[in-house]
This record gives C-alpha cells, sequence and structure tokens, in this order.
C-alpha cells in the first residue's frame, strides 16, 4: 500500500516536473493532424504542453493556439537553425521535445537532437512514464521498450497510434519567439516542389484506405479504386511494387518505407502482403483484401478475405455499395 | 571540378526477406543462424557513390561501416561493387536495439569524416532493423553541414548539388553546398550485383579496421532497451464467397460502411 502511495506521488511529482514542447508539422500553409496525434502523447506526461510553430505563416500558428491541451504557441516565420531550437528548448527548460512522424520531421528533429547533444527516441507508439517509451522497430515484427537517460527527451510520435486531440476549444496565446534563422550552408535553397494535387483526403489521416498493388497491372487501372476510395470518402495508397512499376507517384507508397496508415477500413487490392508492406497498415482496424491467390500473406492479417480477380471484383464492390 | 572523395555508410543488417523472432525471454530479436545483408539503402548509397565515379565526377570513394567482425563482409560487399577502400569500425556493441545510440553512431562517422574529409557522404535513410533514419541528419548538424534527406536522384556540378527529395506530399528539388550528407531514397536507384571477378579483386582492395572506443566518443548506451515483445497478433479473419458477402460484412458486422 505504501509503495503504491509512493509511486503515486513520484507520478504526480514527474506531472509536476515535465514539460513538453511540441513542434508542430506543417506543410506551409496548415497544421498537420498528425501534430494533434502528438499533443495526445504528450497529454500522457502533462496535461498541457506548449507548441513551436517554425517557418510558417502566423496562421498555422492560429491552428495551433485552439487546439486542446496547448498552453502557449510560440511562433517564428523562418525556418530556424537547428541550434537555435536547441537553445530555445534549453532556455524553456524543456524536459520533452515532441514531433509527429513525417519526412518533414524525420528531416530536422535528428538534427536538433544533435545539437542538443542527445539521441532522438524516434517513432513511439506508446507513452509509458515520462523517460519510457515503446517503439516498433525492424518493420514493426517487434516492440521495444527502451528507458532514457538523457537530460531531454527528443522523441517523434506514430501519429496513427495516438488519437488526436480536437482542433477546436483551445485557448492559447500566441508569442513571437526569437530563434536564430538558419543560414548556408545548413540551410538548402529550394528549386521547385511538385505535389500530386488530390481531392482526397490525406493518405495518413484517411477513414478509408483503398491501396492498389503490382496485380493492378497499369495506372490506369487505378482509376477503378480512386472510383472507389471516393465513393467510400477514402485515400488511395499502394504497395512498393506499384510505385516502383511507375503505375501511382511515391507518396502514395504505404509501408516501412512510405507511409504509415491506420484507417477504420484497409482495402488491399492485388497487393500479396510483404513484410515491408503490413508494416505500414497491419494497425488499421479492419482490413479487406481482394486477391486472387489464395496463398498471399495478406489474408493472414485481413479480416475479409475475398479470392476472386481484382478487375471483377472491385467494379462489383463499387456498383453495390 | 570533380570531387576528390565520397564517403559511403553500409551496415549489416537481418536480411529484408527473414521474418524476424523475438527471443523468448523478451531480451531481444534473435540474430543467431539468421541470414545478414548490406541493408537495402546502403546498397542504394552505394550504388550512386560508385556512378559519380564513374561518371569522372569523384576520384575515390571510401566505404564505412560500424559492427562486429562480420561487418568485414558488407565492406568487401561494398567494395565488390565498385568502392575503392573501405574502413572498418570495429564494436561488438549491437547495432539493432541498445547497443549504440544513434548520437554515438553519428559522431563515430563525424570522426571519419574529419579525418578523411570527404566532399560528400553518402547514407541509407534508414536502416531496416533499428528503423531510426536518423544518421543523415545527425551527422550532417555534428559537421555543420547541408543535408538533403530522402534524395530520388543526385546531381553533382562543382561544389553544389541539385537533390530531388521525396516529400509527404511529392517531390522537391533542393540546391545544396558542398559538403554535404546525402541519404538515400529507394528509388535514386537500383544497385548493381557484383561480378565474380570484381568479387575476387575486392578481396585485395585496402580495409582498415579502427577500434571504436579508440575514437574518443562516449559509446555508453543512453537508451537502454528494457524488453522487447513481438506486436499483437491479429485474430484470425474470414474468407467470403462472394461480394454480397463481403458488403454485408463490411456494413453489418465490422460497421464501417
Amino acid at each position: 500500500m505504501l509503495r503504491h502511495a509512493t509511486g503515486a506521488l513520484r507520478r504526480v511529482a514527474a506531472r509536476r516536473q515535465a514539460s513538453t514542447l511540441i513542434l508542430a508539422d506543417h506543410d506551409g500553409a496548415n497544421m498537420t493532424p498528425s501534430t494533434l496525434a502528438a499533443l495526445t502523447a504528450a497529454s500522457k506526461l502533462n496535461e498541457t504542453s506548449a507548441v513551436l510553430v517554425a517557418g510558417a505563416p502566423s496562421t498555422v500558428a492560429e491552428q495551433a493556439a485552439k487546439a486542446q491541451g496547448v498552453e502557449a504557441v510560440f511562433h517564428v516565420d523562418a525556418p530556424p537553425s537547428a541550434k537555435g531550437i536547441a537553445s530555445f528548448v534549453e532556455k524553456g527548460g524543456y524536459s520533452h521535445v515532441f514531433a509527429p512522424v513525417s519526412n518533414n520531421t524525420k528531416d530536422f528533429v535528428p538534427r536538433i537532437a544533435a545539437a542538443l547533444g542527445v539521441s532522438p527516441v524516434t517513432d513511439i507508439c506508446e507513452v509509458l512514464n515520462e523517460d519510457t517509451f515503446v517503439r516498433p522497430f525492424y518493420a514493426g515484427n517487434a516492440l521495444a521498450t527502451v528507458k532514457t537517460t538523457q537530460s531531454v527527451t527528443v522523441a517523434t510520435v506514430r501519429a496513427t497510434a495516438f488519437e488526436k486531440v480536437s482542433e477546436e476549444g483551445g485557448a492559447a496565446g500566441v508569442e513571437a519567439a526569437s530563434i536564430d534563422a538558419a543560414v548556408a550552408p545548413e540551410l538548402p535553397e529550394k528549386i521547385s516542389e511538385s505535389s500530386g494535387d488530390s481531392e482526397r483526403p490525406d493518405l495518413t489521416a484517411a477513414r478509408v484506405v483503398v491501396s492498389g498493388g503490382r496485380g493492378m497491372g497499369s495506372g490506369e487501372n487505378f482509376a477503378m479504386l480512386e472510383q472507389l476510395a471516393d465513393k467510400l470518402g477514402g485515400a488511395v495508397g499502394a504497395s512498393r511494387a506499384a510505385v516502383d512499376a511507375g503505375m501511382v507517384p511515391n507518396e502514395l507508397q504505404v509501408g516501412q518505407t512510405g507511409k504509415v496508415v491506420a484507417p477504420e477500413l484497409y482495402i488491399a487490392v492485388g497487393i500479396s502482403g510483404a513484410i515491408q508492406h503490413l508494416s505500414g497498415m497491419k494497425d488499421s482496424k479492419t482490413i479487406v483484401a481482394i486477391n486472387k491467390d489464395a496463398e498471399a500473406p495478406i489474408f493472414q492479417v485481413a479480416d475479409y478475405g475475398l479470392v476472386a480477380d481484382l478487375f471483377e471484383a472491385v467494379p462489383e464492390l463499387d456498383a453495390k455499395l | 571540378m570533380s570531387l576528390k572523395r565520397v564517403l559511403v555508410g553500409v551496415k549489416r543488417v537481418v536480411d529484408y526477406a527473414v521474418r524476424v523472432r523475438v527471443a523468448g525471454d523478451g531480451s531481444g530479436v534473435e540474430l543467431a543462424n539468421v541470414k545478414m545483408s548490406m541493408n537495402p539503402f546502403c546498397e542504394i548509397a552505394c550504388e550512386e557513390a560508385i556512378r559519380l565515379k564513374e561518371k569522372g565526377l569523384c576520384e575515390e570513394a571510401v566505404a564505412v561501416s560500424i559492427g562486429p567482425k562480420q561487418a568485414q563482409e558488407t565492406l568487401r560487399s561494398a567494395l565488390a561493387m565498385g568502392c575503392d577502400r573501405a574502413i572498418h569500425i570495429t564494436t561488438d556493441a549491437r547495432l539493432d536495439q541498445g547497443g549504440l545510440d544513434p548520437l554515438a553512431v553519428a559522431q563515430l562517422l563525424q570522426k571519419i569524416v574529419e579525418k578523411e574529409e570527404p566532399d560528400l557522404v553518402l547514407v541509407g535513410k534508414q536502416s531496416i532493423d533499428g528503423d531510426h533514419g536518423t544518421t543523415a541528419p545527425m551527422l550532417a548538424e555534428l559537421l555543420g553541414w547541408s543535408q538533403a534527406t530522402f534524395a530520388a536522384s543526385l546531381n553533382v556540378d562543382g561544389g553544389t548539388a541539385e537533390v530531388e527529395r521525396e516529400t509527404d506530399a511529392g517531390t522537391e528539388v533542393i540546391k545544396i553546398q558542398l559538403p554535404a550528407v546525402v541519404s538515400a531514397d529507394l528509388r535514386l536507384n537500383a544497385p548493381r550485383y557484383p561480378k565474380l571477378p570484381n568479387i575476387m579483386k575486392a578481396k585485395k582492395k585496402p580495409l582498415e579496421a579502427i577500434d571504436a572506443a579508440s575514437l574518443g566518443v562516449d559509446l555508453t548506451p543512453s537508451i537502454v532497451v528494457e524488453g522487447v515483445a513481438p506486436p499483437a497478433a491479429r485474430k484470425a479473419g474470414v474468407t467470403v464467397e462472394s461480394v454480397d458477402d463481403l458488403v454485408d460484412k463490411l456494413k453489418n458486422e465490422a460497421a464501417v460502411l
């Protein structure tokens, strides 16, 4: 009993001490929904967190200020240097720095950790206490419980493993932060940018994902999946085989080296289910597999498997929804 | 102007096709009697370095690996692909879990970079065992260099490089100042298979071994693995007979439509 009480007291003390800075992820115009999941991960340690919005217009900072559990928002327009953010973290006395996993944050978060002289804990999917986390490795085939003994915990958060806090209801103030801007050689010069302008929901945040693999045969055939996705209000994904064959652009790739998704419904069409693909979708709530090969590994994780020719089954499914 | 030297980081990992097993006592992933290979992203980085040489854009490609004595096999593969020489940073620490921190890996590579003075460091975007993907940005920060992560194409031109990067929404092209650290994405190139004569020649190429403990880097792990567990198994699904059946199950049983 006493031991239990001491444990609880220690937890309360830890709660008071922990203060988390969330590095907001954004596309330059909007904060990503994944940032709301990072706020949930941080809420396991303390009730509120501060958010740093860097390299984005003030509209993104205003979005951050409205999110639940946000205590304060610090904003800086120009992309700051990693050293600048590191000294901001040190001055603010933060014990934790969290950011959601994205290609964007994978690019700069380790740099900030290096500037702080610590190792980042990447891709956490569970927060056990202020220094102990669970993270997947080996393409999600093993889960490691890791304890960090470092002065500051820098962690990236697997957004699909945490609920998102509400994007409304918070009323934090926005404060201008003074952080050194990045300068050459650190800061690259952007020459051009291309993005698949899609009307569909973002792949990582969609409620339904319809994915195609090598079995689709060609890029034109993906129109079938797009139509099905539109009907379900979902996004379209792909396996590496489909991307490598040039059927669809790279950013649609789901898997260990692509995006990790966990929608309510994942429909895998013509995908065999290699380890690397399963890694990116096996936490989906309901998985449907449509494949003509009854031996395909995808059927081992599918809740509902249909052994059929996709060119017949997909149009029929589309017609019956 | 061609680059004097490119340094390529390569890592020995469990082969990508192996289904890994977690030890019964939860201490970690079993590595005994498991097929090991060069990390696929490192192969791509290695291939890119060799292509730079073949295009006359670089004079020397040096492969570096941190790991146990078997990491020499990985370095020999890099030499067989076409690297000129290799540096082996020896350690008995596990490199998939708990052995060396991401920071220590970057710091060890930093020491080699300071010694070798390459114009470009190429690494894979992530290792498929640890799945951290932190080496490139951490090394770049320690060196104060530019970086380009998730490279899908690389064009070196004198003191700068244009790199097409994979982003969440598509791609972007950035121009970076050299020296820089670049991490290879899957679509940067298709690595070659070393031919037998090249495998034989690789045996004679220089391979220098340096004890990790001698490089002045604190190797004590600060991220300790307390336990490793397999992920929760999904409960077995059912095979449906028809599309009607599927629609019915999705509507009434799973309630996702």
